[in-house]
């Protein structure tokens, strides 16, 4: 097993003519994904890396069965396309588009819950469970089947911890996105990896802004039997300021990395100082 | 995107949000001329993109004519947090009979908007939150439906024993709401909001926070952006689809994505360096984005060598690798460079740097040794 994504995952790409949509169909088909369908509105009947292109998503779904959606429109027309997904019947949206207005995803994740939809980001690198799916941008080189589950908000440092994961390597690795409003958080997926018998350890990647890490904290302390390794960037970040990540600012004294490495360790969450050290913690306590 | 307390009236203003009358000045004469105008006594407010400028003594009351020229004149040019006080607003002094609270911004971890109210205003509102947690309203917006007029309705009769008071909080905050979903805020803000000596609401200090991500479809916003407040390499790095912040220490980073390159700051301070920046390449960087992000990086006087670090995903470090060379082609380079480029056509990248004297390394940890030890030796 793993989570989101599988062998089952039959899916649809949203934006599929664009550079980066194109581009990441082929490899996500190389990888060995199901991708099922394409959708850019006015260029249905194309076939793009022999993928049929449709002009709806309600069009492409009757076709093709698709199960899952992943997102590559522009920021201004992403919020349009995770609903048109929702209505059309998809129950997995990976949007991956970065920059979508906070109240554009406000909107489709209030109406996501109304239609038991999840959806995963905005601004985020996908879903990837090795071996089996890949549903997201990440190079397939960093990632290895095993049993190790991560969740992150990061991109690029989901794939650098990854790939310390060494020989345990991975059952799924999410990426929930660096926005201050995403639709899929922490505590969502510990839930899933709690449950999932193929995961026997997690790795929680947080960053500062917010709270999300003191709260999926709390819920590994009440919930988590398995064990749990949790990173934090931004220890060296300056208040006040957007680390790139929308999320990614710490103000008013919230937020902060040390406070979150503080709400970790009461919750016996080990910390990982640097990525490197993940192998030899995971041997110790696999 | 953060916008000025005298820019904020004014859209409040436009919003049907009663505010006290009010002028910017520049200089001491013309906030003489708008006191006169305004009738006296006058308080002179500093108008600075940062927080805590009353405690910084940018917020003064004026009594008589004469005072206000020297009392502008003492806080036009004052330095608030690193800021220059280039205006000021002159405004009129409101009698105040109860001060409150009111704000709305998005709750992430309930996904939503909410808003909050406090009787007791004209504090930092954090603290109250953090002090006294029951003087804090907080109301959940169902973003499908808009704040309704029942939620409002019940916080001013909370706040306000009248009727008549309570209806009027009620129409403000609509407007609040209003504003907030019109043009795409992140924070809206009045604190204190007043119950005057005449017995009306007035928006006496107004905060407006914009969101970054969708500025692009409210052009109306760009005029209000103040560059005086940004730093002008941040700005460049930003018109060449990067992100850049400076900092104070003397190890240069180039690295893709904002969560790998906050964690490799945070390894250089672990193995003893100080990064002189965060910079983040973004996606799909050129040889060119690369070349940019070198320039910027160099003209800070401190940097004493270039860590570059990249897990390439769609970055290519091929494009990388070319661009490095490019950089150095273009300028005498004296620095030191470490990259250590893994991921998506990492072999071409190598190839690429064979013969190029750029230090080179495969582990994360090995990389940012090397440059805090470079950054040691040239110092």
């Amino acid at each position: 097993m793993s989570i989101l994504v599988d062998k089952n995952t039959r899916l649809l790409v949203q934006g599929i003519t664009g550079r980066d949509g194109a581009f990441h169909t082929r490899m996500m088909k190389e990888y060995g994904t199901n991708v099922v369908a394409g959708v850019t509105p006015g260029k249905g009947g194309q076939e793009i890396e022999g993928v049929p292109v449709f002009n709806s998503v309600e069009q492409a779904v009757k076709a093709t069965d698709a199960n899952a959606s992943i997102i590559f429109v522009p920021a201004g027309f992403a919020g349009d396309a995770i609903l048109e997904a929702i209505f059309a019947g998809i129950k997995l949206v990976v949007c991956v588009t970065e920059g979508v207005p906070t109240l554009d995803a406000v909107r489709a994740i209030a109406v996501a819950r109304t239609h038991n939809t999840r959806i995963v980001g905005p601004n985020c690198p996908g879903v990837i469970s090795p071996g089996k799916a890949k549903v997201g941008i990440m190079p397939a080189s960093a990632f290895q089947p095993g049993c190790v589950g991560v969740v992150s908000r990061s991109g690029t440092l989901t794939y650098e911890i990854a790939a310390n994961t060494g020989e345990f390597g991975q059952s799924t690795v999410v990426g929930i996105g660096g926005d201050p409003v995403i639709g899929t958080s922490f505590i969502d997926c510990l839930k899933m990896f709690q449950d999932d018998p193929e995961t026997k350890a997690i790795v929680i990647v947080g960053e500062i802004g917010g709270n999300d890490e003191e709260r999926a904290a709390e819920f590994v302390q009440q919930y988590v039997t398995k064990p749990v390794f949790g990173f934090i960037a931004g220890q060296t970040a300056p208040p006040d300021k957007r680390m790139g990540h929308a999320g990614a600012i710490i103000s008013a004294g919230s937020g902060t990395a040390e406070e979150k490495i503080r709400a970790f360790q009461s919750a016996g969450i080990d910390i990982i100082y640097e990525p490197e050290q993940l192998t030899e913690r995971l041997r110790a306590k696999l | 995107m953060k916008i000025h307390e005298y820019q904020a009236k004014a859209i409040f203003s436009d919003t049907g949000i009663p505010v006290p009358r009010e002028k910017l000045a520049t200089a001491p004469p013309e906030a003489k001329k708008a006191a006169e105008e305004i009738g006296l006594p006058v308080v002179l407010k500093a108008q600075v993109l940062v927080g805590g400028r009353g405690k910084a003594g940018g917020v003064k009351k004026a009594e008589k004519l004469e005072d206000v020229e020297s009392i502008a004149g003492q806080i036009l040019g004052m330095n608030i947090k690193g800021l220059e006080v280039t205006k000021l607003l002159v405004s009129e002094c409101v009698a105040i009979k109860a001060e409150f609270y009111l704000g709305i911004t998005i709750d992430r971890a309930r996904r939503k908007p909410v808003l909050i109210a406090s009787a007791a205003g004209g504090v930092d509102i954090e603290e109250v939150a953090k002090k006294t947690p029951e003087k804090i309203i907080k109301i959940e917006i169902n973003p499908l439906l808009g704040l309704l007029p029942f939620q409002a309705r019940n916080v001013g009769m909370a706040l306000l024993s009248e009727a008549k008071l309570a209806t009027e909080f009620t129409s403000l905050a609509l407007k609040l709401y209003r504003l907030f979903i019109q043009r795409d805020c992140s924070l809206v803000e009045i604190n204190p909001l007043v119950l005057t000596g005449g017995g009306t609401l007035l928006a006496l200090d107004a905060k407006i926070n914009f969101d970054d991500n969708a500025l692009f479809r409210h052009p109306e916003n760009e005029s209000l952006r103040d560059l005086s407040s940004e730093e002008p390499k941040e700005i460049e790095a930003k018109n060449a689809g990067l992100s850049y912040i400076k900092l104070s220490g003397n190890v240069g980073c180039i690295v893709n994505g904002a969560g790998l390159a906050m964690a490799t700051m945070d390894l250089i301070k672990r193995f003893g360096g100080e990064p002189a920046n965060f910079l983040d390449v973004g996606g799909s960087s050129s040889p060119e984005k690369m070349v940019t992000a070198m320039r910027i990086i160099l003209s800070d006087p401190s940097v004493r060598v270039i860590l570059v670090n990249i897990f390439g995903g769609i970055t290519r470090c091929d494009d990388i690798a070319q661009g490095l060379i490019q950089a150095k082609n273009e300028a005498d380079i004296k620095v030191p460079i470490v990259a250590r480029l893994v991921g998506t056509n990492a072999d071409r990248a190598c190839a690429l740097l064979a013969d190029s004297p750029v230090l080179s390394a495969t582990k994360m940890s090995e990389a940012v040794k090397l440059a805090v030890a470079r950054a040691k030796e040239a110092e």
